[in-house]
């Protein structure tokens, strides 16, 4: 039977990480680096949010970009979900709505990288009728 | 919800939403009893008995931003059509546990889906938090425990996109022995 990862490996990996960059520690500095809240409520998850998040820390991991992505709650903007904020380093955060991975590739290629607008931003002014 | 890896992740919201600082989920199987069980224990800022009282009608929640709160609801549907149910205790400063049943043969099970994603998610979302995972089974057991994990990382933060990708892989090849 092939070997299991456990702590231990985790332990090597975690001094071959240190080596590589320059301990970084993200909670000290979170303005500097990019941050992705993805709304992870029942509306999130039941539209595909775990997919879409999980996409977002495989990628940056794999694409070097340095990153925070965490979770938010319902941001009253059901109908669009999964929605995700993107915040980067000194720019107002924007909010996507019907993000599915295609459209976060798109996000990370173009507005990430580039800083080029993409379709799907929810306006900060929108409000919904009751 | 197509699994119960994204029921997992939904109720634990609950508890990051309460102020929990730490969250317990246990999934015990047993296929000759017929069991499959989900715990969750959190020390977040519990419920009040009339809030209780309402947490499994749909048209409650705690929310402003909008007026149906399904989370429980859903849940709470998929074990009783699973000829099984689900159970809250709570006490307001001290916590809540959380107590879902189904009858593990039953067809209408959902099945457990990508549970260590909704870990490794639920730990890079709130790192300030800790979490333990325990599955048994007849094969075995699994704990996976992040004060653990804190303590063999150090310094190094956890949230770290490469260091919750390796988590992710460790758990599932964890789980993947003993299910």
């Amino acid at each position: 039977m092939a070997k299991v990862k456990s702590l231990a490996d985790l332990k090597r990996m975690k001094e071959d990480l240190q080596s590589k960059m320059d301990l970084r520690e993200k909670s000290n500095a979170p303005d500097s680096i990019l941050q992705v809240k993805v709304g992870m409520a029942t509306c999130g998850i039941a539209s595909g949010a775990k997919e879409v998040m999980n996409f977002f820390i495989e990628e940056s991991a794999k694409r070097g970009i340095a990153a925070v992505v965490t979770q938010t709650g319902c941001m009253g903007y059901c109908y669009a979900e999964p929605t995700i904020e993107v915040k980067m380093p000194g720019k107002d955060p924007i909010v996507f709505g019907d993000v599915d991975v295609k459209k976060a590739d798109e996000i990370i290629e173009k507005y990430v990288k580039h800083g080029e607008l993409v379709d799907g931003i929810i306006p900060v002014n929108y409000n919904t009728i009751d | 919800m197509r699994d119960l890896s994204e029921h997992i992740m939904d109720i634990i919201q609950n508890s990051v939403r309460a102020n929990a600082s730490f969250v317990e989920l246990e999934i015990f199987e047993d296929v000759k009893k017929d069991i499959y069980k989900l715990i969750f224990i959190d020390n977040g800022c519990g419920m009040s008995p009339e809030v209780l009282a309402n947490v499994c009608d749909p048209f409650y929640t705690s929310r402003t931003t909008r007026k149906v709160g399904l989370g429980i609801s859903l849940l709470k549907q998929n074990a009783e059509q699973a000829g099984g149910g689900l159970d809250i205790w709570s006490e307001e400063g001290k916590g809540t546990r959380l107590e879902v049943n189904f009858s593990h043969s039953n067809i209408d099970r959902p099945v457990l889906g990508n549970i260590a994603e909704t870990m490794m998610l639920l730990v890079g979302a709130n790192p300030e938090m800790d979490f333990i995972y325990k599955h048994t089974t007849s094969e075995g057991e699994y704990v996976f425990d992040t004060r653990e994990i804190k303590e063999v990382l150090e310094e190094v933060a956890l949230n770290d996109p490469n260091i919750l990708v390796y988590l992710k892989e460790m758990i599932n090849e964890n789980i993947n022995t003993i299910i």
